[in-house]
């Protein structure tokens, strides 16, 4: 592939984004839309400063059931992925009730989350641990698995436990795995948060959360403001997967080859 | 300790792979301690299955395998292993790496720090201790899995091509470096490699093997004394060795259908 001079890759994105927000304008005057169908970007932002409280406040609220939902998934995918990792029998037994589950519309099962987690955040937290937790068992599962053949064998050359091989061989092996099992799980913990409000945050009083103001936006026509509230779900989103890795940096970037400077 | 001891031995091995065909065929073979054997042959002669079934990663199918009077597994706490790549972890430095059988073997941390930084100094990497596998050469990163490898002072020490991949100026300085390490920490040597010259330089026997199914071709003594050094390479009775094993391994090539 022919390489572009790095400028270029500063410019491109910018340029590809004033041609899209032209094309945004000229569609808004040609057709006559009214703002309540297609705000333009700067009624956008006015409408975000206005509501900047609420925003904030949703953000934060929307923050926590995610963060609740993604550290659930996390703890719970990984005492999971060892077990199905280490012993072939539960592998068996358990994978297929996992695939299941992951199958099934997490929709479906909203009614009978609210009836036994409760509305509110208990609700939210467990549809935002239903939708991001099963990246986490696959990868990392697979990673438990992917240990080199080996390494494994030098394992047993010296007599090691199976402990003492799952301890310092194969998870820290499954490490790159794992971190791209959160990250996926980090782009999706925001979403199922979201999704979780909308579905049930309001049966608590309407507390709040982003996907409460979604609702609520769009029972009052208010459009520039949903438009404003999908922007800030957007940036609570990178700032779950920046801080995966920011992590995923930490983690590897000593030892990893995906951090091996590319000749030039 | 007695120099004639029996270390290994082969009484009428055959192995097969599940229901495969025969990879090793009636298998007679016994070394004594101060023996360095290497096994040279053309591929699918089962030369690194010996290996296997000397530190009981495989079993027997036929016949008796015994090390150091027992049975191969029950021995692995006497014998070290060093496989084709020098199969370091790639989160640990070479320090870390050098420490792992110390850890499985639970050794105190101040004790495991000691002992791998003097094998490591023992290999010449006393400046390379806390690099990371990824910024080593080939040649540092086998010194490192050389001295993992040593580090408990096995008493058989199993290699499986070790040196395959590396440059022959490397080669060649790891195999001086190897018979010195074994000069001052003695081990039985069971060596499997594709290079004639590095099998006369390093050992005081070399079997060569016919494939299809594996067996014993023939064996050679080399009688050149330890230590030996790097100019032995140019002596004109090293490179008669040279030329005798290599038309051995010329015989045994010419059976084998293509």
């Amino acid at each position: 592939m022919k390489r572009l001079p790095a400028l270029y890759l500063w410019l491109l994105p910018i340029a590809s984004g004033a041609i899209f927000t032209g094309i945004w304008y000229t569609v808004r005057y040609a057709s006559g839309l009214g703002s309540w169908i297609l705000p333009t970007p700067v009624e956008i932002a006015a409408a975000g400063w206005r509501e900047r409280e609420r925003l904030v406040a949703a953000a934060g609220h929307t923050a926590l059931g995610a963060l609740g939902g993604f550290v659930a998934a996390t703890v719970v995918g990984t005492i999971l992925a060892i077990l199905l990792g280490t012993s072939r029998a539960l592998r068996a037994s358990l994978y297929p009730w996992l695939l299941l589950l992951q199958m099934t519309p997490v929709i479906v099962l909203t009614p009978v989350i609210v009836l036994w987690a409760g509305p509110g955040m208990p609700g939210i937290i467990t549809i935002t641990f239903l939708i991001s937790f099963f990246p986490i068992i696959v990868n990392l599962t697979q990673g438990i698995l992917s240990a080199d053949r080996n390494h494994v064998a030098l394992f047993r050359m010296y007599n090691a436990s199976r402990l003492q091989e799952l301890r310092w061989l194969r998870l820290p092996s499954a490490m790159p795995f794992f971190l791209a099992g959160l990250r996926i799980a980090a782009t999706l913990a925001p979403i199922g948060a979201i999704f979780g409000e909308f579905m049930v945050g309001n049966a608590a009083g309407g507390t709040g959360g982003l996907g409460f103001l979604v609702y609520s936006y769009n029972t009052q026509i208010k459009i520039p403001a949903l438009f404003a509230t999908a922007l800030t779900s957007c940036l609570l989103g990178f700032i779950f997967v920046a801080a995966v890795s920011g992590l995923n940096w930490l983690m590897l970037h000593q030892w990893h080859e995906s951090f091996d400077r590319q000749d030039h | 300790m007695d120099p004639n001891e029996t270390v290994v031995n082969f009484t009428g091995l055959r192995k097969r792979y599940g229901t495969g065909p025969l990879v090793l065929e009636a298998i007679d073979l016994e070394i004594r301690r101060d023996d360095f054997v290497s096994f040279i042959g053309p591929s699918g002669c089962g030369k690194s299955t010996i290996l296997k079934l000397v530190s009981g990663l495989s079993p027997a199918s036929e016949g008796t395998v015994t090390v150091m009077g027992t049975k191969p597994r029950q021995a692995r706490d006497r014998q070290a292993f060093i496989f084709q790549d020098a199969t370091l972890l790639p989160w640990l430095t070479a320090e870390a790496n050098v420490e792992v059988p110390l850890r499985i073997r639970g050794v105190a941390p101040e004790e495991r720090h000691r002992r791998a930084r003097a094998m490591l100094s023992l290999v010449g990497l006393d400046d390379a201790r806390d690099y990371f596998p990824r910024q080593l050469s080939g040649g540092m990163k086998m010194r490192v899995s050389l001295a993992r490898a040593l580090t408990l002072s096995p008493q058989l020490l199993l290699l499986d091509e070790p040196f395959g991949a590396l440059d022959e100026m490397t080669r060649n300085r790891l195999n001086e470096e190897l018979l010195a390490l074994r000069a001052q920490k003695p081990f039985t040597g069971m060596f499997v490699t594709h290079s004639v010259a590095e099998a006369v330089f390093l050992s005081n026997r070399i079997i060569v093997m016919a494939a299809h199914p594996g067996r014993f071709h023939a064996e050679v003594a080399v009688e050149f004394p330890y230590p030996r050094r790097a100019a032995l390479r140019e002596d004109p009775a090293f490179l008669e060795q040279v030329t005798r094993v290599s038309r051995l391994l010329h015989e045994v090539d010419t059976v084998v259908p293509v």
